[in-house]
């Protein structure tokens, strides 16, 4: 029986052996296959696009969705009244504009556009989705991005009615849009998703046209969306109704989800994804030096800001010497180095450099220890201790990841270092998190800020209001709210870029947050791909892409 | 042959109640156990591997002059050299001094966490299968919802309500952990009771607990150990777990647990940041067992060549 | 028989509600909410989303709405994927994690149970060693680690499988063997303790006295009564084993249901984690019933049902 039972077990281990090998042989030949037809057809190469995008999107309704996933969907598959190219607006589906002399009134004439389903693009398209991304009773959380139209706010508030709302369709392609105040990046707004038609012969009728893909799932972009399994695989094909259907060369894109950074990479290695990395996926930290050496890495800055929020109302923290004197005893430049090793900018300002160039300078020396112990010196001054060791415990807390807990723990112990500041660290799941800073129950916290659009004011507004939804800080100034207000309605951009300069400096000058670094995006791709545009943002667009 | 006198002859006490009890004196019990035990050579090799481990973790972290938590961001990932015998981690710290660091709050951990699930599995469980009906069936329920509810949900909310610290984060181990063995224990009991000897012992009037911890749970020895050397790796991981929640060892201590989640990370690219932990952690996982194994041989006397 | 399956049910369901209301507990009082980011959504709108979601009405009548809806099995839309609801997302993840789950307690099953025959009919000889080191690596790799170990090693490195993705059946090949390791090793270890201890009874000698070969005396006696302990773990390892595993679908991008047991906690989904929380409880508690039931047909002298001591 021990003889039988040994040899069954053999024989197993040989089955599973020879079942794995079998296995791997079709693989190979698969592989070849594909090979080959990439390497010598150089004219027919297949235009198909694989990507990840992580997870399944929020929502592929443009008035709904709020997340990165669903724009890196939407950007393909619809169009606003512009579209950015090479960091700039270009016309999309306007085909011209007109804007008033106040700057407060745009008129778009639409171009001859068709929807998938091969229903005209109407103005009338346009005036739908925007009211019905305001309209209250569909809970748009990203209504707020509307607000520069007269009287959206009010509407989605509550406060006023549909028609009131200032955007208007005259006749078929003529879109009149009434705005709050003269918005000088109103031309990048239109671009972005919330912005988008929506084709309203449907959606009138089918309240749950956006949630699978088929017919009722119209979309006016360079792509249409052929399948949608839900927390699998999206299929997007060239949309052949397009007003621009001849420059768009890629002929299918896949977009699966997998939300494994390791992952991402090997399929990437083992040729199953064209492109990984930011801005659909994510690259693991510790494949990034690597990735430089061998010279595959792409690195792109975009519009975003790591930082530590202060809380200016808790000891010592509410000391501005004590956080001046934090904010500079980091070595900004070995965290990007040696810690996050994505190329990313050190930060000494608010406002990333795709947005005001000089910052990459800033507003101080990056890990200026010197100056740093002056500051902690006259802080502790103020507060009348001897000794840092009798400074009230600082707790630094971050929301649980690999890269915030190592820059933590970084900085952590560049304090002791530099100052002889001990801080304990603190980590909590996202939620637990989020519900802590809102509501002031922190010390110091990592955070981060990506830009909605392609304007200073989207970073610096943050601070405006001591109770603004994402202030955190309990931080004001009433010289820096009356800056950002006098920028609002300030028409010549010079001089307005100057008064949100001036305000700036107040940030940097009383530093209730520290930045950290600028973020960067990081990823690698197939040297044969193309013509894939990336904005500021971080938004992707393969309208332009193909392999060649 | 010498002739004994009468005299010499002492009635024996004929008492019905210490007629169950086995004679032997037990401390020969405990030392015939040992003398087994010592025998078996792998068992002995276990125990030699453990006392090794906690002596390593007791004196490990001062063997090198690398503190487990400064930072040295000018030698990240380094790999094992004579200067860093087990590489440098992704702060340039050494992970000689935070293997042997996280030993300490890893064997702590894993131990403790063992020691409660199986003191409460095989009360609970013991309890469960021997009394049966309703007792039984209102116990395992208990167990049923606490299985049932997530996890995760309940751990967020006992470190929002008891804060961070080494209470909660046993308590948040241990709250689930002893189900398993609650579960193996009653079903060994529940095949045990009606065993002959079992119900011998009852005929004969022994009493429950003189049964439970004399027959039952002796002869479900087995089935306990195998289930508390899986109790072991479980805690260290979930320690690892409770980290994500800010629940575990607070930065920048170490733990095995922590450790080899990091390290698995990094797989493809720093190996030896995975390969020490998770090393230590199954050599542990091994001593454990064989010297489980070597005990339970040892304590069964049916097993005696 | 009938009789105790019946009120068996009836406990069933007094534990359910009791999870369920549990649950509900702990899911309103954890900190955040289902529309907690770091971009702040403006309060009137916060109102309108939670006055949609009901999320305004005081806790009873919420409480009660949840109960009154799992009775109906319509646990609503999801908060996390528009126009999706729970249903849906259970319909579309279970058939995968199943799958996926009916294959690793398949291995786990049949190879734990041979390693430890094997290792106990040799016992102290070195196919006990060799499956004791097998079982201890199984034991002290978790799911997590050593499905990267399997995914870089034999898909990687030597190409024999995909990377991810849930396409064709050589894909299920790898998870399958990463979320067994652990289970399998288990069993090995449950098997050989028990069979070590049933091998050592009276009635195997009376089996072997009676001239009985070693193969039958291992396939009729021992065997059977060695796998209590196996069958008391399989119970409620099936039914998470089958609900799919968080880790595992992660890391080969599975699209199974495994993932929003842990997803739907950290986006405070709350209709989706009172969901997946009934469908695996239910599956749990089932599990546990079959379990008791299987124990009379290993040990024919287990009676569960009546409540009358020492019949």
């Amino acid at each position: 029986m021990k003889k039988r039972l040994s040899i069954l077990f053999s024989l197993m281990l040989v089955l599973s052996l020879f079942l794995s090998a079998c296995g791997g042989f079709e693989k190979k030949n698969e592989s070849a296959g594909d090979k080959g037809k990439d390497g010598d057809k150089a004219a027919n190469v297949p235009q198909e696009l694989h990507v990840n995008i992580k997870t399944e999107p929020f929502s592929l309704n443009p008035g709904l969705a709020n997340d990165s996933v669903s724009a890196n969907v939407l950007y393909q598959t619809f169009e606003g009244l512009t579209r950015i190219k090479d960091g700039k607006p270009e016309l999309a589906m306007a085909e011209s504009y007109k804007v008033s002399d106040d700057q407060k009134t745009y008129t778009f004439k639409l171009r001859d556009a068709k929807w998938t389903n091969g229903d005209p693009v109407t103005a009338k398209d346009f005036e739908y989705a925007w009211k019905w991304a305001l309209d209250p009773k569909n809970q748009s959380q990203y209504a707020y991005q509307l607000y520069y139209i007269k009287n959206a706010q009010a509407y989605n508030e509550g406060k006023a009615k549909a028609e009131d709302v200032g955007v208007k369709a005259i006749d078929d392609k003529t879109l009149q849009v009434t705005l709050e105040n003269p918005t000088p990046y109103f031309l990048e707004l239109t671009a972005f998703y919330t912005y988008f038609p929506v084709n309203s012969k449907i959606a009138q009728q089918n309240p749950k046209w956006y949630t699978n893909a088929g017919d009722q799932y119209t979309s006016n972009g360079p792509f249409k969306m052929v399948s949608w399994e839900h927390n699998n695989k999206i299929v997007l094909e060239k949309n052949e109704n397009y007003w621009d259907a001849k420059t768009v060369k890629l002929t299918k894109i896949e977009m699966v989800m997998v939300n494994d950074t390791n992952t991402e990479l090997s399929m990437f290695n083992n040729g199953e994804l064209d492109w990984a990395g930011m801005p659909t996926g994510q690259l693991p930290p510790d494949s990034l030096p690597k990735l430089k050496e061998e010279g595959k890495l792409h690195v792109q800055p975009i519009a975003g800001t790591y930082w530590y929020k202060f809380n200016t109302e808790k000891p010592p923290l509410n000391n501005v010497n004590i956080r001046k004197a934090l904010a500079y005893a980091i070595d900004r430049e070995a965290i990007v180095k040696n810690v996050s090793k994505g190329e990313q900018i050190p930060a000494m300002a608010a406002v990333p450099p795709t947005m005001f160039p000089e910052n990459k300078k800033g507003y101080f020396k990056d890990n200026d220890v010197k100056k740093a112990k002056e500051y902690l010196k006259k802080g502790l001054q103020e507060l009348g201790l001897k000794d840092v060791k009798d400074l009230p415990p600082i707790t630094l807390s971050y929301n649980t990841d690999d890269a915030h807990a190592k820059i933590a723990q970084a900085v952590q112990d560049m304090w002791k270092k530099n100052l002889g500041i001990e801080v304990k660290l603190e980590n909590a799941e996202w939620a637990v998190y989020i519900d802590k800073l809102h509501s002031g129950d922190y010390q110091i916290g990592r955070m981060g800020w990506l830009g909605d659009f392609n304007d200073p004011i989207n970073f610096l507004e943050l601070f405006r209001d001591k109770k603004g939804g994402n202030n955190d800080t309990n931080w004001e100034n009433p010289k820096y709210k009356q800056l950002l207000i006098d920028s609002q309605k300030q028409t010549d951009p010079e001089k307005r870029k100057e008064l949100l300069k001036e305000a700036e400096a107040i940030l940097m000058d009383e530093m209730p947050v520290a930045p950290i670094y600028f973020y960067t995006n990081t990823w690698v791709q197939k040297d044969n791909l193309k013509g894939v545009e990336m904005s500021g943002l971080g938004d992707v667009q393969f309208k332009w892409a193909y392999f060649k | 042959m010498q002739q004994i006198p009468k005299e010499m002859f002492q009635p024996a006490i004929a008492d019905s109640r210490e007629a169950e009890k086995i004679s032997k004196p037990s401390l020969s019990f405990w030392k015939d156990v040992f003398i087994r035990f010592r025998k078996n050579k792998l068992a002995m090799f276990g125990l030699v591997l453990l006392i090794l481990l906690v002596f390593m973790a007791i004196f490990g972290p001062h063997m090198t002059k690398y503190d487990y938590a400064t930072n040295d961001l000018m030698n990240t990932n380094q790999p094992p050299s004579s200067k860093h015998w087990f590489g440098t981690d992704e702060l340039g710290r050494d992970i000689f001094a935070r293997t042997w660091y996280g030993a300490r709050v890893s064997l702590f951990i894993g131990l403790s966490a063992a020691l409660i699930d199986l003191f409460i599995g095989v009360l609970w469980g013991g309890i469960a299968g021997y009394r049966g009906g309703k007792t039984d069936e209102v116990m395992m329920r208990i167990a049923d919802v606490l299985y049932g509810v997530p996890y995760l949900l309940l751990v967020i909310l006992l470190m929002v309500i008891l804060g961070q610290g080494l209470g909660t984060m046993i308590l948040a181990m241990t709250i689930t952990g002893w189900i398993n063995m609650a579960r193996i224990v009653r079903g060994q009991v529940l095949q045990l009771k009606n065993q002959e000897y079992v119900l011998a012992a009852q005929t004969l009037g022994a009493s429950t607990s003189r049964i439970m911890f004399k027959h039952l749970i002796p002869n479900a020895m087995g089935s306990i150990l195998v289930t508390m050397t899986l109790s072991v790796p479980t805690a260290i991981f979930t320690e690892a777990f409770l980290s994500y929640l800010g629940l575990g060892v607070p930065q920048p201590l170490a733990s095995w647990g922590t450790m080899a989640s990091d390290g698995v990370q990094a797989l493809q690219y720093y190996p030896w940041r995975l390969f020490f932990p998770a090393t230590f952690i199954c050599l542990t996982i091994f001593a454990f067992n064989v010297v489980g194994d070597g005990l339970r041989d040892a304590l069964d006397p049916r097993l005696r060549k | 028989m009938l009789r105790y399956i019946s009120k068996r049910l009836l406990y069933i369901l007094m534990t359910l509600f009791l999870i369920v209301t549990v649950t509900f507990f702990l899911m309103r009082a954890a900190p955040g909410g289902p529309f907690s980011s770091e971009k702040q959504v403006p309060p009137e709108i916060e109102k309108n989303l939670n006055e949609f979601y009901g999320l305004d009405r005081p806790w009873y009548n919420q409480y009660f709405d949840y109960l009154v809806s799992i009775a109906k099995w319509d646990f609503g839309p999801s908060f996390k994927y528009k126009g999706q609801t729970v249903n849906d997302l259970i319909n579309e993840g279970f058939p995968v994690s199943f799958f996926l789950g009916m294959e690793s307690l398949l291995l786990a099953i049949s190879i734990g149970v041979l390693l430890g025959i094997i290792a106990a009919l040799n016992h102290n000889k070195w196919q006990d060693y060799t499956a004791m080191v097998l079982a201890v690596l199984g034991i002290s790799v978790p799911s997590f680690i050593m499905a990267s170990i399997l995914q870089y090693f034999l898909a990687i490195k030597l190409g024999l499988f995909p990377v991810a993705r849930w396409e064709s059946l050589q894909h299920t090949v790898l998870p399958a063997l990463a979320l067994a390791a652990t289970p399998m090793a288990f069993i090995a270890r449950l098997t050989r303790s028990s069979m070590l201890e049933v091998l050592s009874n009276d009635y195997i000698r009376t089996a072997k006295a009676k001239g009985l070969s070693r193969g039958q005396i291992t396939v009729k006696h021992a065997v059977r009564n060695a796998l209590l302990p196996v069958v008391t773990y399989l119970g409620p390892l099936s039914a998470q084993i089958l609900t799919g595993s968080f880790v595992i679908e992660k890391i080969f991008g599975i699209p199974g249901l495994g993932s929003h047991f842990v997803t739907s906690i950290s986006n405070r989904d709350y209709t989706t984690i009172m969901g997946v929380t009934v469908f695996y409880s239910i599956l749990l508690l089932v599990a546990v019933l079959l379990v008791d039931i299987a124990y009379g047909f290993i040990d024919p002298r287990i009676k569960l049902a009546g409540g009358k001591k020492g019949e």
